[in-house]
């Protein structure tokens, strides 16, 4: 443009046209507490140019009720009843952790019928979260049959929970040095039925999501995290398995009877959210084997060890924990003797895998936040307590 | 248990059966025992190896049922964590929770625990260190572990505790005008004012 100007005689300067560059602004999004998207009270704060995330903040808290200062004042038979509703999607993982914790401490040992029954339980409620998962993520791109099939299985499951403790969800039914009462007569051939059905309807998931041409171009690449990251930020439970980091505390602290079983853990290599997807479908698979297991080694016996009905352990402290099917769900307690405890820490596996959530999203668009937060996996009432 | 035994029998109706011969039952008290320790071997050999590794921190080696816990003073903390996390030999590169325990009412201190974990080893310790009551503070351990981001925030929440060099040390659980530290012991579980 300038070599052609011809030179003016006049002594005026030639002045050039900017190049366009569009004037835009970042803007504030706000997702939450009441998004769908967000599965609970959670809110993002998010700083956008055009779709493309620049920053995001996370708001939690909307849901905190002091778990753990009122488990300081309750029995630790009582507690039981809130560490159900801690992780209200796994409620038999989260019972297991508070009772081993007590048994830890009391130094007592649950009869090996209780331990292989918490076993099944815990391991049918890893597949019944795993099963809400699926469905959830996958409405959460916007596909809506998963879910039917998923709701489908799980409904079987909980009608199982129903008939070992009464309750749909919520249980109650860990007791610190066994379990409540015994199964009924049904409950080994009922269990290898649901077994059949559900690894017949994991396939199915399996089958409708996992090499989905949609399906991988959402998930691959996306919100990629690596193994060092993960370890850095205290992720655990599949997001961190995703990562290629192979800790599962049913294998690296074998709590109840897990090292008498033999099971595999799934290890993702990529980090993205099809690793995380996929080894949550692995995981599944595994559990039903190990339920397989389990039953196969029930013999018949006492449900419940012979200690007093207030748990009263020595004065000292205690960290124990289980795998949950979020991840590492542990209990510190501090002791000071006496029916409740002194201090009462959980570590939640939800709130340290939502800690990354910044980390995994700048730089995706709005939409793989989305897809990014399903894959985390959280449940509001373990990140709040 | 300042009223007399007699009196007290007579006082219940639904025991003056067979038994209101018999002197009243007194409660027993279980004696409070403390939990065994039984350390793991890979706990034992931290156990040796941590007093000699730490001999400038004036660290206290101690043990609680299977972990570790090594006792440190507060400003030493820092440094000691570093230390465990980028010595090979020991490798805790996982933060599995940090929390602080209210010893006011014995004390007149705060504990803020840190329980660690070696992904490379599959060893785990616990690291202590005490606080006193008044302004409460310490260095933030989240240049060592990202992870311990959200858990100083939540004690900083809930104790007072104020974690020095913390990116931003702003209300996580609680709202942000919420006056008080619902976590001590001294704060009150019920009567609170609703709102």
């Amino acid at each position: 443009m300038t070599e052609n100007a011809t030179p003016t005689n006049m002594g005026s300067t030639v002045t050039q046209v900017p190049s366009p560059e569009p004037g835009t602004v970042d803007m504030m999004v706000n997702m939450g507490p009441q998004h769908p998207a967000t599965h609970g009270v959670f809110r993002m704060e998010l700083r956008v140019d055009g779709e493309q995330i620049q920053d995001l903040v996370p708001h939690i808290g909307y849901l905190h009720r002091g778990s753990e200062k009122l488990c300081e004042h309750e029995s630790y038979s009582q507690i039981i009843t809130l560490f159900d509703r801690l992780d209200y999607v796994s409620n038999f993982n989260n019972e297991l952790v508070i009772v081993s914790a007590v048994e830890k401490l009391m130094d007592v040992a649950p009869p090996p019928r209780a331990e292989l029954i918490r076993i099944i339980m815990c391991e049918f409620n890893r597949i019944a979260s795993h099963l809400l998962f699926y469905g959830t993520f996958a409405i959460d791109m916007g596909a809506i049959t998963p879910l039917l099939y998923n709701f489908r299985d799980r409904e079987k499951i909980q009608a199982l929970f129903e008939s070992v403790s009464g309750a749909r969800m919520m249980h109650n039914y860990f007791r610190v040095g066994g379990v409540k009462q015994d199964v009924a007569d049904d409950f080994e051939s009922r269990s290898l039925a649901l077994c059949n059905e559900l690894e017949y309807g994991i396939g199915e998931t399996d089958r409708l999501l996992t090499e989905n041409e949609i399906f991988l171009e959402r998930t691959s690449g996306i919100g990629v995290i690596s193994g060092e990251d993960a370890l850095d930020w205290g992720l655990s439970g599949p997001v961190l398995r995703a990562s290629g980091v192979p800790y599962d505390v049913r294998v690296d602290e074998p709590y109840s009877r897990y090292d008498e079983l033999d099971f595999g853990i799934p290890v993702g290599s990529a980090g993205d959210c099809w690793d995380r997807f996929y080894v949550r479908i692995l995981e599944a698979r595994e559990s039903v084997s190990i339920i397989r297991q389990a039953i196969a080694l029930m013999e018949p016996g006492d449900t419940m060890a012979k200690i007093r009905r207030i748990a009263r352990p020595p004065a000292g402290e205690v960290y124990a924990h289980c795998e949950n099917p979020r991840g590492d769900l542990g209990v510190y307690i501090v002791s000071e003797g006496g029916d409740r405890p002194y201090r009462l820490k959980v570590r939640p596996p939800s709130f340290c895998n939502l800690q990354a959530l910044r980390d995994l999203t700048v730089g995706h668009y709005i939409a793989d936040a989305v897809v990014i937060l399903g894959t985390l996996d959280i449940v509001l009432g373990e990140v709040d307590r | 248990m300042t009223s007399q035994g007699p009196s007290e029998g007579e006082n219940n109706p639904s025991n003056s059966g067979a038994k209101s011969t018999s002197a009243p039952v007194k409660r027993r008290e279980p004696e409070v025992q403390r939990a065994a320790v039984a350390l793991p071997p890979e706990g034992l050999a931290l156990a040796e190896r941590l007093p000699e590794a730490f001999a400038a921190h004036k660290v206290e080696i101690g043990a609680a049922i299977d972990e570790v816990v090594c006792r440190v003073p507060a400003d030493h903390l820092v440094d000691v964590c570093r230390q465990l996390k980028d010595d090979p030999t020991f490798g805790f590169d996982y933060l599995r929770l940090l929390t602080v325990v209210d010893y006011v009412e014995q004390d007149g201190e705060f504990e803020v625990v840190y329980h660690l974990y070696s992904m490379t080893h599959r060893h785990k310790m616990m690291v202590k260190t005490r606080l006193p009551e008044r302004r409460p503070s310490l260095s933030s351990v989240t240049g060592v572990w990202r992870g311990a981001d959200w858990y100083e925030r939540e004690m900083h929440d809930l104790f007072g505790v104020e974690f020095n060099g913390h990116p931003n040390l702003v209300p996580l659980v609680l709202p942000d005008d919420f006056d008080g530290f619902p976590g001590r012991k001294n704060y009150p579980l019920n009567d609170y004012e609703e709102w």
